[in-house]
């Protein structure tokens, strides 16, 4: 078994519960704990805390013992692109308006697919948000203005 | 007959001419997805929903229902036309379905397919309207100590009966609690986990949760395979099964009906077990095994009618009870809350339209998809055509003005975008997105559950114990727990995952 640590999925799965359970349990302890008749507002999530902290132990031993690879391949690409569109979706709606954050949103998780075609995905960013105005904006009444000053 | 008063009820309900449209327009979204690979009614109903909040909760519900069983039915469509499974209930479907149309069968699958699938709805509809009412009259004498161990073993069950890694599907149960937990504390307004931000006070949007992790989180894994899709079209002739296919799946599609209203109520158990398992049945059954795999028309009757069994009888412990038994529940536990309807036994009671009216459209609904469907068979197939670089950008689109309009809050744009990429994370590294949404949903009503029952009992932990009903819960939890980690079950389990 020659799994390299860094490929080991259940070594990443376990320290990520660890991660999760212990900034849990540390965040939560400057709540009042009280006491098991009164349980204050840090009794449950501390439970859960050390809960979870003791699934992803048991998650990185396994891990250790008898690793399995990560499955599959992913897409960087996508990782970073589709969450990045969102963000612009969400500085847009604020700054700018309805219809570039829209086309930006779709142009931009459209260049997230590696079978890319970019007069398609610009004409079909446009067509889609042609639509939306009509039906969200114009149809559902949504109270979002089209186009602003960018501010 | 009360069964009979209650019936008419919620067809007087369910028959009013917008429940009807909201039905229609449910069921046509849901065939929909059901035929489009990669986005699957949890992700579909998460970005619904926000359209549905200014809607009645009947309405609502009823649209969200259609979507659910409707794309049962679109997944078995393109099962059997194309070798490609629309949800991964229809896996099953694919093994005979697609031989057959192979073989110049396909009308008379599609039609059996229908047939069952409508037989075992029906069926369904009937076991909700029947056993809703007892349960949830037990529900309703239940205590806090007695809540708290129902969704003890409810999401222990959830999580270990669901197929995949069953720690990891415990973990993600834990994990969703602790982001239930996210805002205010309801007893000392502490913040809690919100960072300093006023935006989390009131806790982490439902819709944030479940579009993030289902909608955005799948698409960037789905991006990262590089499967290509190959369509080919067969051509359906006729739609009418003979005499002998009729006479061959009247068994399959009775003995499917039961194995998935069976799994239906257990938690956790997809629709897929449930087809996966009535399938197995058969061809134990049959006279000549040899004929299943190569087009044998009882390898579709069965478990399409078994997954639409199961499709309808999760809503029994969701309506009667208020918890979820699978991620769609949850979705629809979510919206019922966000309508402002506390999900319980006093569902019933007190909102009885919804109740009847919700079971009375999911008939009308599976009589829809019977009527509409067939005959709209040529236009799924051509939609099956839209490639996926044009659909996802489509879905993002959809998702995001949904969650910026329920708060009008760019805020909750960017945490979805941070549950999209954890959603990423978790189906890389084999955790179950699913029982995190449960969790999510059940959090604050276990923590005040126990609490109540911790003043209740002065402190006493052993209350949980002490009362036979609580006790019967633990001890279930604890059977389930112990049978599914002897090594012959675990053994099994992983052959069905692969």
């Amino acid at each position: 078994m020659n799994l390299k640590l860094s490929n080991n999925k259940d070594v990443w799965a376990g320290m990520m519960l660890i991660a999760i359970g212990a900034a849990a349990m540390v965040i939560a302890r400057s709540y009042p704990f009280g006491t098991a008749l009164r349980m204050g507002p840090g009794y449950f999530p501390i439970i859960l805390g050390a809960l979870l902290t003791l699934f992803g132990l048991f998650i990185l031993a396994r891990g250790l013992r008898r690793g399995e690879a990560i499955a599959g391949s992913s897409s960087l690409r996508a990782l970073i692109i589709l969450p990045l569109s969102l963000v612009l979706f969400g500085v847009l709606m604020e700054h700018g308006g309805f219809v570039p954050a829209m086309i930006v949103l779709i142009f931009g998780s459209a260049t997230a697919s590696t079978d890319l075609k970019l007069l398609e995905a610009l004409l079909f960013s446009v067509a889609l948000t042609a639509l939306s105005v009509a039906v969200f904006v114009w149809g559902l009444g949504l109270p979002y203005p089209l186009i602003t000053d960018f501010n | 007959m009360d069964l009979f008063h209650n019936l008419i009820f919620g067809f007087g309900v369910a028959l009013s001419l917008q429940n009807l449209l909201y039905c229609l327009i449910g069921v046509t979204v849901g065939t929909l997805i059901g035929v489009l690979p990669g986005i699957g009614p949890l992700g579909t109903i998460a970005i619904l929903m926000p359209i549905t909040y200014g809607i009645a909760p009947v309405g609502a519900l009823i649209m969200l229902a259609g979507i659910y069983y409707g794309a049962q039915y679109g997944g078995s469509t393109t099962a059997i036309l194309v070798n490609l499974p629309g949800e991964t209930s229809a896996v099953v479907t694919c093994i005979d379905g697609y031989q057959m149309a192979r073989q110049g069968r396909a009308g008379p699958a599609l039609a059996i397919a229908a047939i069952g699938s409508f037989f075992a709805g029906t069926v369904g509809t009937l076991l909700i309207a029947l056993f809703g009412p007892p349960l949830a009259d037990v529900a309703l004498k239940f205590g806090s100590p007695e809540y708290f161990s129902l969704m003890l073993m409810g999401l222990v069950a959830a999580a270990v009966l669901a197929q995949g890694d069953m720690v990891k599907s415990l973990a993600m149960v834990v994990t969703g609690l602790l982001l239930g937990l996210v805002g205010s504390d309801v007893n000392t307004g502490v913040q809690r986990f919100s960072f300093g931000f006023p935006e989390l006070s009131d806790g982490i949007g439902f819709v944030v949760v479940a579009v993030g992790v289902f909608a955005i989180g799948e698409i960037i894994t789905n991006l990262g395979d590089k499967e290509e899709r190959r369509v080919f079209t067969a051509t359906v002739m006729s739609l009418f099964p003979s005499k002998e296919d009729m006479k061959r799946s009247i068994g399959p599609i009775l003995r499917g009906t039961g194995i998935g209203s069976f799994f239906g109520v257990l938690p956790g158990t997809g629709p897929a077990i449930a087809s996966f398992a009535s399938y197995m049945l058969e061809k134990k059954l049959a006279a000549d095994p040899s004929r299943f795999g190569r087009g044998a028309i009882e390898g579709v009757a069965a478990p399409e009618s078994a997954n639409n069994a199961d499709a309808q009888c999760k809503f029994i412990p969701m309506l009667t009870l208020g918890l979820p038994a699978s991620g769609v529940m949850a979705l629809m536990l979510g919206a019922l809350t966000i309508q402002g309807i506390q999900p319980g036994p006093e569902v019933m009671t007190q909102r009885p339209e919804l109740f009847w009216g919700l079971i009375a459209s999911m008939w009308i609904g599976n009589l829809m998809l019977v009527v509409l469907n067939l005959p709209m068979i040529a236009l799924w197939v051509k939609l099956l055509q839209v490639p996926y670089r044009l659909l996802f950008p489509a879905i993002m689109a959809f998702s995001a003005i949904g969650i910026y309009s329920v708060n009008n809050s760019s805020f909750e744009i960017y945490l979805t975008a941070l549950f999209g990429l954890f959603g990423f994370i978790c189906m890389k590294l084999g955790f179950p997105p699913a029982p995190l949404l449960l969790g999510y949903v059940l959090g604050p009503m276990m923590e005040e559950n126990l609490r109540r029952s911790m003043l209740m009992s002065g402190g006493d932990p052993s209350v949980f114990v002490t009362r036979p009903i609580s006790l019967a819960f633990i001890v279930a939890t604890a059977l389930i727990l112990v049978v599914m980690i002897l090594p012959a079950v675990r053994q099994r389990r992983l052959e069905i995952a692969d």
